[in-house]
């Protein structure tokens, strides 16, 4: 999945608004001439964007006049960085060892097909994106998943759909 | 400064403050395995960590390729905590590489065969699934296949790209155990600014980066009874050919080349030498015209088609000053199915043309569609050094024992200065004294050139030529040094009249195509083979004295930059840019030429 996670044919003009791309333009300004200005740079860029879609990442290494791979590859190297769009809501499954004896597996393998995405995929309408994680210290209640802050246990997969529709 | 002094296995051994372990070892003959350290490429990211040591007092290894020495530091680099150690890093290295050994185009010369040879793996407890090979192999460049699931992650490929060639195509991408070597989002490499010089090939340890291997299209073109198959050799290949069969590196084996190729079952074996000779004749004249009348200076040589493309995508402002001249493989292709066509009495379309190159970027320049002068693909396939010493085992012929043969007439005769093409400073030393004897009417007083000679990375030499006063010249090789140069022409800062470009470091012996492993002390070695042939095989050193080039002015192209020059051996060059992805047109059908159509 990840080599698809291109983006190339996003349409920035359409995906953000003059006032972000400006924005854009005055952080890598700012940054430009400055030794290890790609980080900063990303991360404001991002604060603003919310995702780093690769147009933007080009914009970026044309202004800070560096390669694109490397760009890139600092851009997949910390999870921080993200070239996909965010969901309204970030669904984090569980699976570590308490929650995956417990069928976190069937969870996770649930909430996929009811969303329609793989690991790290937002749903189309945006409004989901799936993650997992190891372990968030609420074993007793496994196996557990979090939607943004909140916390459902004891769940079954037949009880995914329920849990889903709730958030809108 | 004063010396550090150290032990390694009671080996007493005193070194520069700063020298690494690994380094300090190499010196007093211990061999420490390593994957991923590379000296000569300035590449030591500790990441194999197959080199770990025992440094007393340290908790736990050390990797000695980063680790540096101090006063009274004693190594121990074979007690059983660090061979058990080295051996479980090799086991690992290995659970998640393809098992493929027999059949991987690195079999027998690979250096995690080696090190799991060293380390003594004689099991796999660990296995890991790897990648599909659909979803791992790129086979979109011509010239260069990268296959993911074999990389073990030493990153020379990327230090290589990005700090050698400046080209910065690859990049380690995302992290732990999904960190891949990769071209920006994962691109195929044709759609990236890939020069396809095959640099990282020649730094790859393992069968990860490959030549696109055209074997098979040139072994069926030998056996279809209605092809005439016509092969050239580059000047680079006959001192780099014999190291595949074991021959000291750098041997000179241009008789047993012939002898192989014609054995090979090739109907005639030329020169691309013979065509050297005449980029000499050609690229002089359009230097001496620009000088003349005016033109674009500094002139920069176009043989070394990696330095083309890496031209056209990052300098292409600067594509004026290149030479038109086709590189010698090209105006060879052009003339094999025209003139060699027109003396022998063979339809064209009958003749096949095959290249034998040290490269992997002529690879893609035989594809360009500009080279379509002859009416069809001037050159239909192209082997590298590597290729053409598969073909030679598998045709089961014992090359080092092969009698010398000669070249075939007319495409097959060469001076030295056209041999001398396969090493950095070889165009230029080849033009100077052609160029020198065509302005004053006499040979250079020395025709060794030895100022342009070597590795340094940028050579310049200034050379009185009679009427034209002084001429300054500059050899650039590795594309990092080309743009040292090429920043001074766009800061019209430019001293030289005539720059010498090769795409890699050493010129062609250190191709992308050479036999593994190319190192700095074996460029030297192959450049030697190279003016030993210039200066003590062939009868000519001057490439305006070669009967044949003389002959072919005489009755086919009449005059240097004439009319037939300059629709065969002549070229235009394309603006890329460096927007990514590019988006390549396949390799371009050549429709015959209509009559009267110009070039």
């Amino acid at each position: 999945m990840k080599a698809k996670a291109r983006n190339a044919d996003i349409d920035i003009s359409k995906e953000f608004t003059p006032e972000q791309l400006k924005k854009v333009d005055k952080i890598i300004e700012k940054f430009k001439d400055r030794p290890g200005a790609l980080i900063p740079v990303l991360e404001e860029a991002q604060m603003v964007l919310e995702f780093l879609p690769m147009p933007i990442l080009k914009i970026i290494a044309g202004g800070l006049n560096l390669p694109l791979s490397q760009v890139y590859g600092v851009v997949t190297f910390y999870s921080f960085f993200t070239m996909t769009p965010r969901g309204k809501y970030t669904v984090r499954v569980c699976l570590g060892t308490a929650c995956y004896v417990r069928g976190g597996k069937a969870i996770y393998d649930n909430i996929k097909k009811e969303l329609n995405v793989e690991e790290g995929e937002t749903t189309d309408d945006r409004m989901f994106t799936l993650e997992t994680v190891r372990c968030i210290g609420a074993c007793g209640l496994g196996p557990v998943i979090f939607v943004n802050d909140n916390v459902h246990g004891r769940l079954k997969p037949a009880k995914i759909k329920d849990v889903l529709s709730k958030y809108n | 400064m004063s010396l550090v002094n150290l032990t390694i296995d009671n080996i007493k051994v005193a070194v520069e403050p700063g020298t690494t372990i690994l380094e300090a070892a190499r010196k007093v003959g211990i061999t420490i395995p390593t994957l991923c350290a590379s000296t000569e490429l300035g590449h030591t990211p500790g990441a194999c960590r197959v080199c770990l040591v025992e440094v007393q007092g340290q908790r736990g290894l050390t990797a000695s390729c980063v680790f540096p020495v101090w006063e009274g530091m004693v190594v121990r680099t074979t007690t059983e905590a660090v061979r058990n150690a080295r051996r479980m890093v090799v086991e690992l290295l290995l659970s998640n590489h393809p098992a493929e050994c027999n059949y991987c185009i690195r079999n027998a010369n690979c250096e995690l065969q080696k090190v799991a040879e060293y380390t003594g793996v004689r099991e796999l407890r660990f296995a890991i699934p790897t990648m599909s090979k659909e979803d791992a192999i790129d086979e979109s460049s011509p010239s260069v296949v990268r296959d993911t699931r074999k990389c073990i992650n030493c990153h020379r490929c990327v230090t290589v790209c990005a700090q050698v060639q400046t080209v910065s195509v690859l990049t380690p991408s995302f992290r732990g155990s999904s960190t891949t070597v990769a071209p920006p989002f994962d691109l195929p490499l044709m759609e990236t600014n890939c020069t396809g010089c095959g640099q990282c090939i020649n730094v790859c340890p393992v069968g990860a980066l490959y030549e696109k291997d055209d074997i098979d299209k040139v072994w069926k073109a030998l056996q279809d009874p209605t092809k005439h198959v016509v092969v050239q050799a580059a000047p680079a290949v006959r001192v780099q050919l014999g190291e595949e069969f074991g021959m000291p590196v750098g041997s000179l084996v241009t008789g047993k080349l012939i002898a192989a190729l014609r054995k090979l079952g090739f109907h005639k074996v030329f020169d691309t030498n013979f065509t050297a000779d005449l980029t000499i004749i050609e690229e002089g004249n359009e230097l001496l015209k620009r000088v003349k009348e005016g033109g674009t200076l500094p002139m920069i040589t176009s043989c070394s088609p990696g330095w083309i493309k890496f031209c056209e995508h990052f300098y292409p402002d600067l594509i004026p000053h290149l030479s038109t001249c086709k590189s010698p493989q090209m105006m060879f292709g052009a003339l094999a199915k025209t003139y060699y066509a027109e003396i022998s009495g063979i339809d064209p379309k009958d003749i096949v043309s095959v290249s034998i190159m040290p490269c992997t970027a002529k690879k893609f320049e035989a594809q360009r569609p500009e080279m379509c002068s002859s009416g069809f693909r001037d050159v239909d396939y192209v082997l590298t050094t590597r290729e053409l010493g598969r073909m030679i085992k598998q045709a089961g012929i014992e090359f080092v024992g092969l009698a010398d043969e000669e070249y075939d007439a007319p495409m097959g005769e060469y001076t030295g200065a056209a041999t001398i093409f396969g090493t950095t400073g070889g165009v230029m030393e080849a033009a100077l004294r052609t160029v020198y004897a065509v302005v004053t009417g006499e040979n250079l007083g020395d025709l060794n050139v030895t100022p342009v000679r070597g590795l340094e990375g940028v050579k310049a030499a200034t050379l009185t030529v009679g009427d034209l006063g002084p001429v300054s010249v500059a050899v650039a090789h590795g594309l990092a040094n080309a743009r040292t140069v090429l920043d001074q022409i766009r800061e019209g800062k430019s001293p030289y009249a005539f720059i010498e470009v090769m795409c890699c470091a050493g010129g062609c012996i250190g191709g992308g195509g050479a036999p593994h492993p190319t190192t700095n002390d074996v460029r030297k070695r192959r450049a030697a083979g190279l003016y030993k042939d210039d200066g003590t095989v062939q009868k000519y050193r001057q490439s305006h004295e070669s009967p044949s080039v003389k002959k072919l002015y005489e009755v086919f192209l009449k005059e240097p930059l004439g009319h037939k020059s300059h629709k065969l051996l002549h070229t235009h060059y394309v603006n890329r840019g460096t927007e990514l992805p590019h988006k390549e047109k396949g390799p371009a059908v050549c429709k015959p030429a209509k009559k009267g159509a110009g070039h």
